[in-house]
């Protein structure tokens, strides 16, 4: 029952790629579609409001630079609205918002917003207001979201175009992604959650008086308009401080199933609008199906580790799998489906409590989260992510067979394999040298509170990992909201946002300067299987290398001390 | 590998291209209309189209799906509560607050390893403890085999079900209390389980509350004083 909801959720991201990857490739490229009529005026009107030029192009430099300017234009906004949120109308009464939004939390919150990231150090229904989650937490969600689709669409062109001094419009992306793609389907989305049982509403929190004579106080609020883009937008954060697991946030197995659906199935699709748009079908085709295999690998280990008895309680006549920190609804199969999509996806929205897992069960996210978000990956960011991943593919098999290392007629020459280099360290230099110093100081080892020994070490490493893959979501034990950890997770959300996708537009813009070089018969074939295999082991050897030592001192211990 | 068209590049500041000062002064007017204006559409607009549309096709669901009987709202159907009188099934041990806390949801987030999961500490039941209890209760052998679901808790700590096979280990104590006979509450158990959604999406449950309801509308106990 579980591997037939697993292989039917592959199968329909599968199917959906070739349309939604067509009609992405007509979105980034101003072709038409059948929404054409309906949204070209306001996009033109858009453009009027915000005074841009649509037709003029920028370089990438540029472009990064509106990236990066839209982000901390956004995320000081977020801070504004977070530090003000006492005087916003509506929502709980003060007395239940028990956790306070001090400086260095909405700072936290604001970068993790913007940066998709969505990493929470507070419980939502202890801390936010209602319209602090509207204006300021769904806006980012979308806007976030949009931005990294934009930068998505940017680097193919980079590596599409030949003697061009130009990668696109950033605003032109922005709005176009928001038009064609983020806002509709989420408008449709959102409505499918509520028919389930989202509920939205701004009503205060609800005191119902139970069966036995007792009081529940339950949260309430606009959950619905939350819910769905923080899947879409590959984002995470969720109302509640539960998240996904939260039954108000999901109430049932087919919202969950939607919601992973909209997590993968855009980033799955941008690897044929790769292939479109480089007029290399196949190419985009091998790197999906590279993502498909680390996708049924991650799931394998997942749901061997947590669908088994847990050792812990053996002889104790307990019988079924680990379902500490999983709800009913969801079992095992969801909660494993989720916990890998998820991890896989820059995405932070679990539906079961990852502290809980067992120590391989957490191993496969963390290695999701560790090897760069490359299965289907962030919105935008996943498809920059792999190629970056197969550039190194590509310069270790130039090396092996001795020939100038090229991908899709572009020459990776010094210059190229510095970016290429400097990507992937920046990765293991963040979450390691963090990990370092959170757990060799005092201030860093104070946020285990919960689990201590080689699980502690998992949950600090797990979150740097989060952080910098963008990804938000944590293994709650850690107590993360202190001055240190809201401080250090932010460098990492900043770093694994700007710092990655910087490096991955840099070199986007320099591939576009680049002459198409001839196809001759010394070309290393980019849209084989070979190059599959060989993309598939360069992930492989690249994570290991960089990580295997942390990972023996964490999940791999504690799974021999069990 | 050196090329006539690509310059020669060797210092940190050609990692990243040049930008110039004025292409990047005419960018300032759309960062700032475009973070305010986008932020209204996304922010403002589309929660109250959202509203429009979907708060009158579904009024229950966004109100929050409550329960009313009488007038007075008894729970939702989403929401967990806790349960503790013989004559209503029981639901899963909970971590939110104090068990069931609407405002406080999560888990114990209590690694698989850690001792306090299995043994409890002096103000948390660990698994061994709320084994004994279930087992007891319901009038099993100690060394009975029990669904893990009935002495671990949830991700939320609001899980709205149990798990079949907990709940038809709770039907004779149900029975017994309500004085009926097991065979009704059987049934109406069997009536109240669903099956994973469209037959493949999630595991099998029983919603607690909803089952409770029933109970107490069709089997209401012989000495119906002992409710309210």
């Amino acid at each position: 029952m579980r591997w037939t909801e697993y292989l039917l959720f592959l199968a329909i991201v599968i199917g959906l790629a070739q349309p939604v990857g067509i009609y992405l490739a007509c979105v980034a490229q101003r072709r038409r579609t059948l929404l054409d009529p309906l949204l070209r005026p306001v996009e033109s009107l858009f453009y009027r409001l915000l005074s841009v030029q649509p037709v003029e192009e920028m370089s990438a430099g540029v472009y990064i630079a509106c990236f990066l300017l839209f982000g901390a234009g956004c995320a000081l906004l977020l801070f504004l609205l977070l530090m003000l949120q006492r005087w916003l109308p509506g929502g709980p009464a003060a007395s239940y918002l028990t956790t306070p939004m001090t400086a260095d939390l909405a700072a936290n919150t604001a970068v993790s917003f913007t940066t998709t990231t969505t990493w929470q150090a507070y419980g939502g229904e202890q801390t936010l207001r209602y319209l602090a989650q509207v204006i300021g937490l769904v806006s980012q969600s979308f806007l976030a979201g949009a931005a990294g689709l934009a930068i998505g669409f940017a680097f193919i062109r980079g590596i599409a175009r030949e003697r061009s001094a130009t990668i696109g419009n950033f605003w032109v992306d922005l709005v176009r992604s928001l038009l064609w793609v983020v806002l509709p389907l989420t408008l449709i989305g959102s409505l499918i959650l509520m028919w389930q049982g989202v509920p939205l509403n701004m009503a205060p929190y609800t005191i119902v008086h139970t069966l036995e004579g007792r009081t529940q106080t339950i949260a309430q609020g606009p959950v619905a308009a939350l819910e769905f883009i923080k899947n879409l937008g590959t984002n995470g954060g969720g109302f509640f401080n539960a998240n996904g697991a939260h039954p108000y946030a999901n109430p049932t197995p087919f919202t969950n199933f939607i919601g992973m659906l909209a997590i993968a199935v855009l980033p799955a699709a941008l690897m044929i609008a790769f292939g479109r748009m480089t007029h290399r079908p196949r190419a985009g085709w091998v790197l999906l199906m590279v993502m498909v295999a680390l996708f049924v690998a991650g799931v394998g280990v997942c749901d061997w580790a947590e669908s088994a008895p847990p050792p812990q309680l053996a002889g104790m006549h307990i019988i079924g799998p680990n379902l500490e920190g999983k709800e009913v609804r969801f079992g095992v199969g969801e909660s494993v489906l989720t916990a890998i999509v998820t991890a896989n996806t820059s995405t932070g929205s679990y539906n079961s409590m990852h502290d809980s897992f067992q120590p391989i069960g957490v191993l496969a996210p963390l290695v999701c989260m560790l090897l760069g978000e490359v299965v289907f990956g962030g919105l935008g960011a996943g498809v920059y992510s792999m190629v970056m991943i197969a550039l190194v593919g590509v310069f270790l098999g130039g090396l092996m067979i001795g020939r100038t290392p090229e991908y899709l007629s572009k020459k990776i020459g010094s210059a190229e394999t510095r970016w290429i280099a400097l990507y992937t360290l920046l990765t293991p230099m963040v979450v390691l040298a963090l990990t370092a110093i959170a757990v060799a100081t005092k201030a860093g080892l104070a946020g285990l509170g919960t689990n201590t020994g080689p699980h502690g070490f998992t949950e600090i490493l797990f979150a740097y990992a989060s952080c910098m893959a963008n990804n938000g979501q944590a293994m709650a034990g850690l107590n993360a909201n202190t001055v240190f950890y809201n401080v250090t997770t932010t460098i990492a959300m900043l770093a694994g946002r700007y710092g990655l996708a910087a490096l991955a537009l840099a070199l986007a813009g320099r591939f576009a300067c680049q002459r198409h070089r001839p196809t001759t018969a010394g070309t290393l074939p980019s849209d084989t299987p070979t190059f599959g295999v060989l993309v598939f082991g360069t992930i492989l050897i690249v994570g290991a290398l960089s990580f295997l030592p942390a990972l023996a001192l964490g999940p791999v211990v504690e799974f021999f001390q069990q | 590998m050196s090329d006539s068209n690509e310059p020669p590049e060797s210092t940190v500041r050609d990692l990243f291209p040049p930008v110039p000062q004025a292409k990047l002064n005419q960018q300032i007017r759309p960062v700032i209309l475009s973070v305010l204006l986008l932020t209204l559409i996304t922010g403002c607009a589309f929660p109250l189209l959202l509203a429009a549309i979907g708060r009158p096709l579904f009024l229950h669901q966004a109100n929050g799906s409550l329960i009313r009987r009488n007038g007075v709202a008894i729970g939702s159907d989403w929401i967990g509560q806790e349960f503790s009188r013989p004559e209503y099934f029981q639901s899963r041990p909970s971590a939110a607050g104090n068990g069931y806390d609407g405002t406080s949801s999560g888990g114990t987030n209590l690694g698989p390893n850690n001792p306090k999961l299995k043994n409890g500490s002096a103000d948390f039941k660990g698994v061994a403890q709320l084994a004994d209890e279930y087992r007891k209760r319901n009038g099993l052998a100690p060394d009975a085999d029990i669904p893990i679901d009935a002495v671990t808790r949830s991700a939320s700590g609001l899980d709205p079900d149990i798990s079949p096979a907990n709940a038809a280990l709770q039907i004779p104590r149900v029975a017994h209390a309500r004085g009926v006979s097991e065979e009704a509450v059987r049934r109406l158990v069997a009536i109240h389980t669903r099956q994973p959604q469209y037959g493949f999406l999630g595991a099998g449950r029983v919603p607690v509350l909803e089952l409770n309801l029933a109970l107490d509308e069709s089997l209401s106990p012989r000495n119906s004083s002992s409710l309210r």
